[in-house]
């Protein structure tokens, strides 16, 4: 059983990763999704992960939950290599995909029952329910739930194991302007309470740019990372301060260089 | 730490309570105590044409049936009233009567076409008057059949959805055991349970286990069929998710693919159960010694045609009263679903 120690965040590390797929309509041919990416995040850090469509983000997000192995290269959670799933990295998707048959109590659950640790750590469940604000739903079935409250219930269920890092794909990328920001700052709130590393996979640059300690761009076809660029901005960050909206400029641009791989890299 | 929520998520309060979704809008006093009346009329037509019909008749065959609709009468011009005190009791006769209307008529109908005016054949085609006199007076022996049919079906049936859900979980998830399970599935599946009769009896020790073997057959293909194609049509997403929350493949097989396909597999158990009833008639039609199937085929070779169709009544509520008890159970465990999909 994996030891999950309480509210302790454990570093991310992809050595010269590759990673290819079968190609669709061509079973000999294969589509290089990843190709000689590393990338390490510190224990505790908030990074995001921007790119166009295709670019291998969330195929980078599966290697680190262990769900898929890489072709080539090493990937570490701190100096551990990952193997496999494990409950020590928890993972959240756009499409919330809570089990529609629990409840949203049982939801939350189910980590503790997957790891048959349910009795010990019950009382547990009603602080994360808590922390998510959720406490008035414990009987309701998640096709009751709007979309952001579905998301905060994933994020519970991830959580409730007491994750070493957490990796988001997209996941306020289904909601609203309005709830998506509220939920960033939910987000927020989480990772300073809890000081989990996230990863977090997002087309929202704006979204990149407010919670990040770093963002890292990638580019398109093979997947590679085309520049890391760390945010000192205050926190809370203002969306509409000068430094905010330069950033986003800037990396407006790069995003636009990176559709054309034949721009050099520029870093 | 109050979560910086506004009023986007809280205004969708679970709507917990459930929704009535067939009865009939309130209607105004006059039009409800006319609706109301409706059955009562009916039952009282149908009384009247079967005094006069029933005239020309023995009086022992047809005491029991005017006994009958006086009774029938009784209860709905007594609960007609009493209606106007009890909400629930007016909901269901508002629902109920122009069905239980129908039914009246149709019985008088059936009395008009039968003892009335001959117009079918006689033995074959008896009054109700003389099913319900064949029912009553055969009431041991038909009580008999019908629990030994249960016994029968309950067992060939218990069977063969254990055996359909192993099957059907094994092939569902491992892809080795689908490889090779698919294929006998396949072939043997389609073929009718009733088709093994012959050697089904020479196998078998006796006539009651190669009947239940066959019935087990006839549920385990749908049930396996339809619990294989859930439990791999299980969303991916599902599995990831639980793979990364620390599960094993215990947690992930029961705890996931299985509650993931429970609407697939209660399909099954439907039409496995439609199949069982066929079966269960046919293998007691043709073997077994007892039951219902047996019943009508026995009462049959007598002429006895009254008996017939007071058989066929009782395999009517017996065979419906099975169904709506699945039903039951499948609205209690897929409460879930509700509001989500329509069956």
């Amino acid at each position: 059983m994996v030891a999950v120690a309480e509210g302790k965040a454990s570093s991310l590390r992809l050595h010269e990763v590759s990673k290819s797929f079968p190609a669709p309509d061509d079973p000999l041919a294969r589509h290089a999704a990843l190709q000689n990416v590393s990338l390490s995040l510190a224990a505790g850090e908030l990074v995001s992960l921007v790119g166009p469509s295709g670019c291998g983000k969330s195929t980078l997000l599966r290697l680190l939950a262990g769900l898929d192995s890489p072709d080539s290269g090493e990937v570490f959670i701190g100096s551990e290599p990952i193997k496999g799933p494990g409950a020590e990295r928890g993972l959240v998707f756009q499409d919330p995909s809570l089990f529609p048959w629990l409840t949203v109590r049982r939801n939350i659950e189910s980590g503790l029952v997957a790891r048959h640790v349910l009795h010990e750590k019950r009382h547990e469940v009603d602080e994360f329910m808590r922390l998510v604000g959720l406490e008035g739903f414990a009987n309701a079935y998640p096709h009751h739930l709007s979309g952001g409250m579905a998301q905060r219930v994933a994020l519970a269920r991830a959580l409730v194991n007491h994750p070493k890092a957490l990796l988001l794909d997209e996941p306020l990328g289904a909601l609203d302007a309005f709830t998506r920001m509220r939920m960033q700052d939910e987000v927020l709130r989480l990772w300073q309470a809890r000081g989990t590393t996230m990863l977090l996979v997002t087309h929202d640059i704006d979204e990149a740019i407010y919670m990040s300690n770093r963002i890292v761009i990638m580019t398109q076809r093979p997947g590679r990372i085309e520049q890391t660029i760390s945010i000192a901005l205050e926190r809370p960050r203002d969306r509409s301060h000068q430094d905010f909206l330069r950033l986003r400029g800037d990396i407006l641009e790069l995003l636009h260089f990176a559709g054309n791989a034949s721009i050099e890299n520029k870093s | 730490m109050t979560p910086s929520n506004g009023n986007e998520d809280s205004f969708t309060t679970p709507p917990l309570v459930k929704s009535r979704a067939q009865t009939f809008p309130a209607a105004p006093v006059g039009a409800r105590l006319r609706t109301l009346m409706t059955f009562s009329l009916a039952v009282a037509v149908a009384l009247a044409v079967h005094l006069f019909v029933s005239k020309k008749e023995p009086v022992p065959e047809t005491r029991s049936y005017t006994v009958f609709l006086c009774a029938v009468l009784a209860v709905a011009l007594l609960t007609a009233p009493a209606q106007l005190l009890w909400s629930g009791l007016r909901r269901w006769r508002q629902n109920m009567h122009p069905i239980l209307a129908a039914v009246a008529f149709l019985l008088c109908l059936w009395e008009i076409i039968t003892s009335g005016l001959r117009l079918l054949p006689l033995p074959y085609f008896p009054s109700p008057a003389k099913v319900l006199q064949s029912l009553i007076s055969d009431r041991m022996l038909l009580f008999d059949s019908t629990w030994h049919s249960l016994i029968l079906l309950i067992s060939g049936y218990a069977l063969g959805v254990f055996a359909g859900l192993i099957s059907g979980i094994c092939i569902g998830w491992s892809s080795p055991i689908r490889y090779w399970g698919m294929p006998v599935l396949k072939v043997v599946g389609p073929i009718p349970a009733t088709a093994w009769i012959p050697l089904a009896m020479v196998i078998a020790p006796s006539a009651i286990v190669s009947a239940a073997a066959l019935i087990a057959l006839a549920v385990w293909f749908p049930v396996t069929m339809l619990t294989a194609s859930g439990i791999s049509n299980t969303r991916a997403s599902y599995l990831d998710v639980a793979r990364t929350l620390g599960a094993g493949r215990g947690y992930l097989i029961f705890r996931v693919a299985v509650p993931a396909a429970i609407p697939n597999i209660f399909i099954g158990l439907f039409m496995g159960l439609g199949a069982s009833f066929l079966t269960l008639v046919v293998a007691e039609t043709v073997g077994v010694k007892s039951g219902l199937g047996w019943y009508v085929s026995w009462a049959q070779g007598w002429a006895e045609y009254g008996k017939v169709f007071a058989a066929l009544v009782i395999m009517a509520a017996f065979f419906s009263t099975i169904m709506t008890m699945l039903f039951k159970v499948r609205d209690r465990v897929l409460v879930w679903q509700k509001g989500v999909i329509k069956w």
